[in-house]
């Protein structure tokens, strides 16, 4: 479903990702690890270019978006992308966050959006807050409400860039549920994050990032259990 | 010399009473607040739009993908900008007002209308810089997350980024609501008949300067402090929005 050949990107003289080769499957959850400054982010900005690469090409369903001429508004709209920092829109109430893209993309009519906002909404148990604005939610709500706003434009592939990292310590738990779900339905998806109990129950594959490049990769019991590689012990060993 | 300062007390009332109600001349006065007035909101709106548009060409321009090819029609354009606002803003208010009026449209009778461009041409290049700020000002992760979604950057600048800077530079732009009623009164310099140039002539009629124009600036004076209170009031509620 996505092929990342030979991707690398550096700010200035900094070298973030080297000569990544990935090959993501449809239906795989992958979970990406690492320690911080290790590339992970920047790699999963480079898969909807977000960042732009500086060398290298992604396909997504066989076509290669880091061509000039792809209209990367039309690739974008198959892939939903969920923030650390939630990135509702402030200035709308949540019905609107969620129905405005599908609407403006003549994916749906309003009405039609409408509807589909309401039974997500009601799917994460939220369906009350249709007309409250971000600044009421707390941080898991805003995260949930994140992940349906993505979710509305029915996406093929799913990315989660830190989704946990800036909530609460007791709202973890309810975005991670959303998540499995989303997992059980055979939603491919992307994770960067630092929940490790996360990746050993949902992911398919773990990558572990270290310096730009993929150091480690295989099945969660076995990176974990067993990793191999000497950085991939030194991290776990830090973080569980 | 108590005396004199007795019987200069004495003449003020007789001096305001020619000045304003003599003739009925507080009608010119009127007549004049209202032109200075629908002049300011004209050219508020006008320099607001003109602003806008420079400062989206100008963001567009800066925030465009490193490493992609530059679109050399936004080069153009922004080159443009960036003249215009550099012109208007490196020279007096007052010469700009003359180059309209006695060279660009010399022959125009329409006077407060070549003010209105006047204004709003000037007032665009300063609310250019206050807009922009004001979109810079908007956290990137707002327009990340529009166009993750897909929406292009037009669509994402309109429904996310310009709204929510909008409200952040709304104290900016009473601010320049202020300045630019103001400087109406330069537009008395092509012969528009607002409130300074009634005074004006108030003042050449009965040959005496100081009641007219004092009462002006007392007007001018009373209007911005109504505007100013306003302002605050505006301010107030939208900060109550935002604690919700």
């Amino acid at each position: 479903m996505i092929v990342v050949k030979d991707l690398s990107k550096q700010f200035g003289d900094n070298k973030v990702l080297r000569n990544i080769n990935e090959h993501i499957l449809p239906g795989e959850k992958v979970v990406i690890i690492g320690p911080s400054g290790s590339g992970k982010s920047t790699f999963l900005r480079c898969l909807n270019l977000l960042e732009n690469p500086t060398g290298g090409a992604i396909y997504f369903q066989g076509t290669e978006i880091t061509a000039p001429k792809t209209d990367i508004n039309k690739i974008r709209q198959q892939m939903g992308m969920v923030f650390q920092h939630f990135n509702l829109f402030a200035n709308m109430t949540i019905r609107k966050n969620i129905t405005l893209a599908p609407v403006r993309t003549r994916l749906m009519s309003q009405e039609e959006a409408d509807e589909t906002a309401t039974a997500l909404l009601r799917r994460v148990g939220l369906a009350d807050k249709a007309d409250a604005y971000p600044a009421q939610l707390s941080g898991g709500q805003k995260q949930r409400i994140a992940i349906v706003r993505a979710l509305a434009m029915k996406p093929k592939v799913m990315l989660f860039d830190e989704p946990t990292s800036a909530l609460d310590p007791e709202m973890v738990g309810e975005v991670l549920e959303v998540m499995k779900e989303l997992a059980d339905e055979g939603m491919t998806m992307v994770v960067v994050t630092h929940e490790m109990g996360f990746a050993r129950e949902v992911a398919t594959r773990v990558l572990f990032m270290d310096g730009g490049n993929i150091i480690e990769q295989g099945p969660p019991q076995e990176i974990f259990s067993h990793p191999k590689e000497q950085r991939t012990i030194s991290f776990l060993s830090k973080v569980l | 010399m108590f005396q004199s300062l007795i019987d200069w007390l004495d003449s003020i009332g007789s001096r305001f009473y020619v000045a304003f109600l003599e003739a009925d001349r507080w009608q010119l006065y009127l007549q004049g607040l209202a032109a200075t007035l629908e002049m300011t909101v004209i050219a508020l709106i006008a320099g607001t739009i003109l602003g806008l548009l420079v400062a989206v060409v100008r963001t567009a321009h800066d925030q465009q993908m490193p490493g992609r090819r530059r679109n050399p029609v936004l080069g153009a354009l922004n080159l443009l900008c960036k003249v215009y606002t550099t012109v208007i803003r490196g020279t007096p208010m007052m010469v700009q007002m003359l180059i309209w009026g006695f060279v660009i449209f010399s022959s125009s009778r329409n006077k407060i209308l070549v003010g209105i461009i006047g204004l709003s041409v000037n007032s665009g290049a300063y609310m250019a810089e206050i807009v922009r700020g004001g979109l810079m000002g908007v956290d990137i992760g707002q327009s990340e997350a529009g166009r993750s979604l897909g929406l292009g950057y037009l669509d994402t600048m309109r429904f996310i980024v310009i709204p929510q800077a909008f409200k952040n530079i709304l104290p900016s732009l009473g601010n320049e609501f202020i300045t630019l009623f103001k400087d109406t009164s330069l537009v008395n310099a092509i012969g528009a008949a607002e409130l300074t140039y009634y005074a004006n002539r108030v003042g050449g009629r009965t040959y005496d300067y100081m009641p007219p124009l004092i009462g002006i600036a007392l007007m001018y004076l009373a209007l911005v402090i109504v505007f100013t209170w306003l302002q605050g009031k505006l301010e107030r509620r939208l900060r109550a929005s935002d604690r919700r």
